[in-house]
């Protein structure tokens, strides 16, 4: 047994860290804020290689692994939950279906540009009427001469708005049990009848793009489908089972935040004439978030190793996806109750991370979801 | 054109600093590339860029200094030199490093040599001059700027805040400034590429050197922290009063007057 990161993934940290710390932490107030995606801090982390990490130099990538693209989502997280979200939702479901199930030929064409960055990519599942159960997908594709024919709605669609193309899940005939069969396609987003608006009022991570996307009669070549037409569902359920790693980090690195600033601000701040970090109803909850910071990395860690080893990993992706996101929202409370009153204050930051965390606990497959999802892997 | 780098590695400056016994603790600290030399990497990889040549990386230190290597070719270095005196040296000094480096530069044939104005933890500023008197190249410390036309260099020197233009010739060891370059964050690709570019290592031996000819020139007679800054006090009320109380409190309580 080895806990030790490679050089290659202690050298990724550290840059990301510096970048992070650099670029992006100084504007995450106003991001908040504003509510505006930073596109050009998506541009310099393409250049830097960050949106193809886990993919080969063929397809435009860094070459690199899971486990350091989870490393990365922490150390952006760390800084800023809207980047990091944007970040992990890219990489993690706009870009790794096209890698995980497309042809060369598909590879060539929507992998490239989105691995080396020049574009970003969406997923677009959700829909008004299904969200949990993905099965009860609406949006059609039927398949006229050599195009789909596609109509539908989609909503709460990560970076559609800035998304080259989005892969979207549509149902495309039935099985012979009746059953609807649920394809994924790949569509560029200047297609004709594509309408995307993001209008939506976040609690939290307000910087990342949230858009809705209607499809009216979008016509696409059927090349565009992508893998084996008839297994859609289980793709996308492989492709949420990799997304999950990349939440769960994103909870980390806002829980490690959450450390970092109640335990810096417990050393500084003074009540009864003492710094309040002496004090023990200060001291338990600082040592808990520590405990549970570590006890998240080990389990996020694990399950980007395991698929980086190419070993079943969807039991530990969700118990990483469900005991970090869950610990970013603890963390984040208890910051702001070791903050006081002027953790309730913006400028603290923490609160930030509580209305960001609570998105980890609904995107990519609710807490709930994952308890189902763990019951069914002990066999339930 | 053959350009070469020297490099150290530093306590990350977010490090805190402990000491026992004589000695900075090293254990589960935190090592970056020395913020200056960082400079020195930027620039050689963009007059590389510029001219053509090699940018090679210099080393001296041990095994874990392979990490702040793989930095600089993560980085676009070429290539890296890990002069590795953990088994051999006991204790050195800035001697001890010309007098190392001057052996490794026998025979080298460099154009340009370039390293950080101070090291941020013993900040001598020694060793890039040691070095190009022992080469019998000259030097220009603390640049903040360079620019190479054929033989010739045109160098901007930070004088305490003034600028001294300076032109010179090759080859020539230049130390380098804040305000040179912003030096580049190693890119993911570069970081996977770096794995396979070339790092050599070598030991004292293999510079046909031994201990006593490196033995320190310098005797360190104790390291400690700098005494704990206590608390300010602010004084109130009218200013006459105020200058009264200052005055006072210099004479009774610091003793200064």
């Amino acid at each position: 047994m080895n806990f030790e990161l490679t050089k290659e993934q202690m050298m990724i940290r550290s840059m990301v860290r510096d970048f992070a710390v650099d670029v992006i932490q100084p504007r995450a107030i106003e991001i908040d804020v504003e509510a505006r995606f930073p596109l050009d801090i998506f541009e310099q982390m393409g250049e830097l290689g960050l949106l193809g990490i886990p993919f080969p130099e063929k397809y435009g990538g860094s070459g690199s692994d899971t486990l350091s693209y989870a490393i990365a989502v922490e150390e952006i997280g760390r800084v800023c939950g809207s980047t990091g979200l944007s970040y992990a939702a890219a990489v993690s479901l706009g870009v790794s279906p096209i890698y995980y199930f497309g042809t060369e030929e598909q590879k060539e064409r929507f992998l490239k540009p989105l691995a080396k960055g020049e574009a970003l990519g969406a997923f677009g599942l959700t829909e008004p009427n299904a969200g949990s159960d993905a099965g009860g997908t609406k949006t059609t594709a039927v398949l006229d001469g050599d195009n789909y024919v596609i109509n539908g709605e989609k909503c709460f669609i990560t970076n559609a708005s800035y998304a080259k193309t989005i892969i979207v899940t549509a149902v495309t005939g039935k099985n012979e049990k009746g059953r609807n069969i649920i394809s994924a396609i790949v569509v560029p987003t200047d297609t004709a009848g594509i309408s995307i608006t993001s209008n939506y009022d976040k609690m939290g991570v307000r910087g990342s793009d949230t858009a809705e996307v209607v499809l009216d009669n979008v016509r696409v070549p059927k090349e565009n489908l992508l893998g084996d037409p008839s297994k859609g569902f289980k793709q996308f359920l492989y492709t949420l089972d990799g997304g999950r790693i990349s939440i769960a980090a994103l909870g980390l690195g806002i829980a490690q935040a959450a450390l970092d600033k109640s335990l810096q601000y417990a050393k500084e701040r003074k009540q009864f004439g003492k710094a309040i970090s002496n004090f023990q109803a200060i001291q338990f909850k600082l040592a808990d978030m520590a405990m549970e910071v570590e006890l998240a990395r080990n389990m996020v860690y694990k399950a980007a190793w395991l698929k980086d080893q190419d070993k079943p990993f969807t039991k530990e992706a969700a118990y990483a996806k469900l005991f970090a996101t869950e610990t970013a929202f603890r963390a984040a409370n208890q910051a702001i109750q070791i903050h006081g009153g002027y953790g309730y204050m913006r400028e603290y930051e923490v609160e930030r991370y509580l209305r960001d965390a609570k998105l980890l606990e609904i995107g990519e497959g609710t807490s709930e979801v994952q308890r189902l999802v763990i019951a069914r892997q002990l066999g339930c | 054109m053959n350009i070469y780098v020297l490099l150290k590695k530093t306590f990350d400056t977010e490090e805190k600093i402990a000491v026992s016994n004589g000695h900075i603790e090293e254990d589960g600290a935190e090592f970056i590339i020395n913020p200056y030399d960082e400079y020195a990497v930027e620039e050689a990889i963009k007059q590389r860029d510029e001219h053509g040549g090699e940018v090679t990386v210099v080393t001296i230190g041990d095994e874990d200094s392979e990490k702040q290597l793989r930095t600089a070719l993560a980085m676009g270095a070429d290539k890296a030199v890990l002069i590795n005196t953990e088994d051999d040296l006991e204790e050195g000094d800035q001697f001890t490093t010309a007098k190392i480096l001057e052996a490794f530069f026998d025979g080298k044939d460099a154009d340009l040599i370039l390293a950080g104005n101070v090291a941020i933890d013993e900040a001598s500023g020694q060793v890039g001059p040691r070095l190009a008197e022992r080469l019998g190249i000259p030097y220009v410390t603390t640049i903040t700027s360079l620019t190479i036309d054929g033989e010739k260099i045109f160098l901007d020197k930070d004088v305490e805040g003034d600028v001294e233009k300076v032109e010179a010739s090759l080859p020539i060891l230049v130390t380098c400034q804040q305000g040179l370059n912003e030096p580049r964050y190693p890119s993911l690709p570069g970081i996977m590429k770096a794995k396979k570019k070339p790092l050599e290592e070598l030991e004292i031996d293999d510079l046909d050197l031994d201990e006593d000819d490196l033995a320190p020139k310098t005797k360190t007679l104790d390291i400690f922290l700098p005494a704990e800054k206590e608390a300010g006090r602010v004084l109130e009320g009218d200013i006459g009063d105020q200058v009264k109380e200052l005055v006072s409190l210099l004479k009774n309580e610091a003793k200064v007057l």
